[in-house]
């Protein structure tokens, strides 16, 4: 029987803080590889998918779907899909689902637009209405869901239909409100000057670049497993690169007539889900309640008694998720420049739900990332834009996004069973 | 606690004729334990003899209906699984305990992590896991970024166990730690829980495998149908005796025959059974403990 005491005792090199032997880039790559392999895949189909899809739309319509005006086109029609597909995130990572965040945007617009026309309301009030409201929905959701305890797939779709409802009665059978605000209409349709665009994304960078830097010479210094540096490095430039190039190509004159509107510089709505994605990035990786989240979503009753308020949590998450359909409720109604009744309602909501999965969150809770939304979102869209620039009817648009969607089901599925084959959960 | 009660520092943890009813269910009819600072004190008994549910009691998931808490020394009330925590007691749980889609630092710190303001604090945490499991000489995980689904059971249970030890905790519990676990990684656990003895801490453990019991106890408590049988010193008994009075709540002859003639130097042996064998009989009709009543 060993004598060792708890603070003194013979210690295990390899774990001992300090003496760690920090893997080669070569190592690290392999060791990537071979977790792709064992099932965790995280966005590397959806990353494939995009890249062969984009490259495929761009031999088929070189000067229509590389052009400037229909890249800007891409973000201000992702956008809506992707931040519901952030919010979404939230709920799947508890391993639960909202059905009905599409018609949660679509009330949350419709209020928006009510507050505006019909009652006059300053834009802050009528933006703080249609957050309040997304907010309420939320929470009668999750107090649903983890207080009464009705599986969420049946009470989304009963909120759903409610939802659905409350439009009509908002708006009007056959009615549409006109949005003539500026700030509103502002969101969706007007760009950054290119100066500020530039200066923006060099700042973005520049703070990654430091962040990621300091991180890996805080984990070498105090002895902690650390990516090699050529990884980091490979990443920062990675990132500017796409960053760079995105701004420059948005920076272009994109107007058909120039001479009589002017149309230059990275649509308002692309710093404004890039910022949505940080906080709510920050949230999930960096805060007890993002682990307290995938905890849930892993081992609900361990994390029960780990002491974690679970309840808490869960409806904490239906909030965040309806919340995040009420400012794409709010993008949707700007960039329609009206809300009618069919707010939120066809494709809008699965293909959401299409963008997460997609983009590598599982259906079965406990993981998942803010940028598989992000990803997820751009094949949505690039689908959606290049196959009817080719000129498909929506019908056979909707079968090859349905397809896709069942191609991410199936990656998860099979992924995770991988990952339970190989232990890697 | 008659011999040398002056020196002897008190127990860790004493469970005077503790009860607990579900209903009509009589689960517990009057359990008495003692676990020493420095000692494995396994908790033995058949299915159904209340094991589970003293342990629940004592962690705070339920509450004792009667009888006494004490922790060192001192009459306690531990209503929730905080004032347990609060107290430095642990439970590892044999299933249900981790999550596997985390990582074993994140696993470790669950409900607890350390932070830097909102963020969270993850190369102290990493630092201080890596710290607690060299401590308890773990070697056998490559990675502590690793997660939890790629361990084995045995390494799994290491973790579980890492995890209730970081918090200076004063009384580890752990339920059939082994019952999963093959004879390599049952050897592992149980050499770790007589680590956490040897530093100082009091475990309890729940097991129904005698060959394990009977490697690292220092002490056995026989539970019986809800009863205390006996609390024995492992060096004083035999696996014989041991299931004779997991069977049948007696040891040694049948019921009602004078009792043995008890050796000096086990004074846990008797005094925790005879009060409660005069204190239940009435409701305890089956239960004798023949070798105790003088
Ligand atoms: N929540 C409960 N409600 C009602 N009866 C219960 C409850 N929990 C335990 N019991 C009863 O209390 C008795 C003791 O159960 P317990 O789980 O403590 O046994 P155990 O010694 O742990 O058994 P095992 O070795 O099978 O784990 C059993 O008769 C059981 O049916
Ligand atoms: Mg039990």
């Amino acid at each position: 029987m060993s004598t060792s005491t708890v603070p003194s005792a013979p210690t295990a090199p390899s774990l001992l803080a300090g003496s760690v032997e920090q893997p080669t880039f070569g190592e690290a790559v392999s060791s990537y590889v071979s977790r792709v392999r064992g099932g965790d895949m995280g966005s590397l189909p959806a990353i494939l998918a995009l890249a062969v899809l984009t490259l495929a739309f761009v031999i088929m319509k070189p000067e229509t779907f590389a052009s400037a005006l229909n890249i800007a086109n891409l973000f201000q029609q992702g956008a809506v899909v992707v931040t519901i597909a952030m919010g979404l995130v939230f709920v799947l990572l508890l391993g639960e689902i909202d059905l009905s965040a599409g018609f949660t945007s679509g009330a949350c617009g419709a209020v928006l637009a009510t507050c505006l026309v019909v009652y006059d309301w300053p834009w802050y009030l009528a933006l703080a209405a249609a957050l309040v409201t997304g907010l309420v929905v939320g929470t009668i959701l999750g107090t649903l869901v983890a207080r009464v305890g009705i599986p969420s797939f049946i009470i989304t779709l009963a909120m759903f239909l409610a939802l659905q409802g409350v439009v009509l009665l908002i708006i009007g059978a056959g009615g549409n409100i006109s949005i003539t605000d500026p700030v509103i209409i502002a969101l969706q349709n007007r760009n950054v000057p290119p100066l500020l665009g530039w200066a923006l994304a060099i700042i973005a960078v520049l703070a990654y670049a430091g962040t990621s830097l300091r991180t890996w010479q805080l984990r070498r210094k105090r002895g902690l497993l650390a990516a090699p540096l050529g990884m980091v490095v490979l990443k920062i430039v990675a990132l500017g690169a796409v960053v760079l190039a995105m701004v420059a190509v948005l920076n272009q004159e994109r107007s058909l007539n120039p001479l009589r509107t002017s149309i230059i510089g990275v649509p308002i709505v692309v710093p404004l889900i890039v910022t949505l994605a940080l906080i709510l990035g920050f949230v999930l990786t960096r805060t007890a309640f993002g682990r307290h989240i995938y905890a849930v979503g892993g081992n609900t009753e361990a994390t029960r008694r780990a002491g974690i308020n679970v309840k808490g949590v869960q409806t904490a998450c239906f909030m965040i998720c309806s919340s995040m359909a009420a400012i794409a409720g709010v993008l949707a109604a700007s960039r329609a420049t009206s809300v009618d009744p069919n707010a939120g309602g066809s494709n809008v909501l699965l293909y959401a739900v299409g963008a997460a999965v997609i983009g590598g969150t599982s259906l079965f809770g406990g993981k998942g990332r803010i940028i598989d939304a992000l990803i997820g979102g751009a094949v949505i869209a690039v689908i959606d834009n290049g196959m009817a620039l080719l000129g498909y009817s929506s019908g056979i648009k909707y079968v090859v996004t349905g397809a896709v969607l069942a191609a991410a089901a199936a990656v998860d599925a099979v992924s995770r069973r991988r990952a339970r084959a190989t232990g890697r959960g | 606690m008659t011999q040398a009660p002056d020196l002897a520092p008190p127990p860790t943890l004493e469970v005077r004729g503790g009860r607990k009813n579900f209903g009509a269910v009589h689960a517990l009819r009057g359990v008495d334990l003692v676990a020493r600072a420095g000692e494995v004190t396994a908790l033995v008994g058949d299915n159904g003899a209340g094991k589970s549910t003293m342990i629940k009691c004592v962690a705070g998931i339920y509450a004792f209906d009667a009888g006494e808490v004490l922790f060192e020394g001192e009459q306690t009330h531990i209503s929730a699984p905080a004032d347990a925590n609060a107290l430095g007691i642990e439970v590892v749980y044999q299933d249900l305990a981790l999550c596997d889609n985390l990582d074993i630092v994140h696993n470790m710190f669950l409900g607890r992590e350390l932070k830097n303001g909102f963020r969270l604090d993850e190369s102290a945490m990493e630092t201080r896991a890596a710290e607690v499991l060299a401590s308890l000489s773990v070697r056998t995980v490559r990675s502590i970024r690793q997660h939890v689904a790629s361990l084995s059971g045995g390494q799994r249970q290491t973790v579980a166990i890492a995890r209730a030890v970081l918090w200076n905790s004063k009384l580890v519990i752990l339920d059939e730690p082994t019952a999963a676990l093959g004879v390599a990684q049952t050897e592992q656990v149980l050499q770790l829980v007589r680590r956490l003895a040897d530093a100082g801490l009091a475990v309890v453990l729940v097991s129904h495998n005698m060959n394990d019991v009977f490697e690292v106890a220092d002490s056995i408590n026989v539970l019986y149908l809800g009863q205390t049988a006996a609390q024995v010193r492992t060096k004083d008994t035999s696996r014989m005796e041991v299931i004779e009075l997991i069977t049948s709540g007696s040891a040694g002859m049948p019921p009602g025959t004078v009792a043995p003639k008890m050796s000096p130097d086990a004074p846990e042996r008797s005094a925790t059974s005879v009060a409660s064998a005069t204190a239940t009989t009435s409701d305890a009709p089956t239960t004798t403990n023949g070798s105790t009543s003088a």
